[in-house]
């Protein structure tokens, strides 16, 4: 969209953010999952028992994670365009099924495998397009 | 009852997505320094559509929670990318939008890979 080169500094500053991004959700999720597994009772469609989920300290620790998780990934839309933040992103769906194998021993059939890759490279293919509306308007 | 959740999780995505992007539109361009952020807040609370699309986030985020507590998580995150073949479906009959092969051809990937991650 711009026509001067990308300088070292800028394309650090947006390599750290999208690091920390990736880094937060999935620690996120994991903690959510942790926490959601380890509560005594099963959630019902009653919003007040998600609320008081919400005290468990993995829980809670999750929702901040993700809730950090939800500001890098706007401080990230401030220094990048969607049309690369959607594609690079769309690795959390990798990182999710690996998180899940090794901290929560859960079996991942290759058929699993198979699909989740299939995710992360259909979420970057719709998401390299993601701009095209914007582009359109951009000066 | 894990697509039940699935289902519930992305529909509640996807229309909170639709009515932001709706809402938004017709509100004009926002900034988010203080000031701006003030104005944003003001804004949700006098357009019901906005309050409607946070309702739908919690919904969301609470089927999330209950999805992640019965099932792998290994199957609840990748499953949530169902919500691209809906958004790209309702962008084209809903918003209007004109879809090009390729995001048509990434959602139909996706689809195929939620399908195989359930099976």
């Amino acid at each position: 969209m711009t026509a001067e080169p990308a300088k070292p500094a800028a394309t650090l500053r947006v390599g750290v953010v999208l690091f920390l991004f990736i880094a937060t959700k999935a620690v996120g999720n994991l903690l959510l999952a942790w926490g959601m597994k380890h509560l005594p009772q099963t959630m019902s469609a009653n919003p007040i028992q998600y609320l008081r989920a919400m005290l468990d300290p993995f829980v809670a620790a999750g929702v901040l994670a993700l809730i950090l998780a939800v500001l890098m990934r706007l401080a990230l839309l401030s220094l990048a365009d969607l049309s690369y933040v959607l594609p690079v992103t769309a690795v959390g769906y990798v990182i999710a099924a690996f998180l899940g194998k090794t901290f929560l021993q859960e079996t991942v059939s290759s058929q699993r495998w198979l699909g989740t890759f299939l995710i992360f490279a259909g979420a970057a293919l719709v998401g390299s397009t993601a701009h095209s509306t914007t582009e359109a308007k951009a000066k | 009852m894990r697509w039940v959740l699935v289902a519930v999780m992305v529909a509640a995505t996807v229309l909170s997505d639709l009515l932001q992007s709706h809402e938004m539109k017709r509100a004009g361009e926002q900034s988010v320094e203080p000031r701006g952020l003030m104005r944003l807040l003001r804004i949700i609370a006098q357009r019901r559509y906005l309050i409607l699309a946070i309702a739908c986030l919690a919904v969301s985020f609470f089927s999330f929670m209950a999805l992640v507590q019965t099932e792998p998580l290994s199957f609840a995150v990748p499953a949530s990318a169902a919500s691209f073949v809906l958004e790209t479906l309702l962008a084209k009959l809903v918003l209007g939008e004109r879809i090009s092969g390729r995001r048509a051809a990434g959602a139909l990937i996706v689809l195929c890979g939620v399908i195989l991650v359930g099976g």
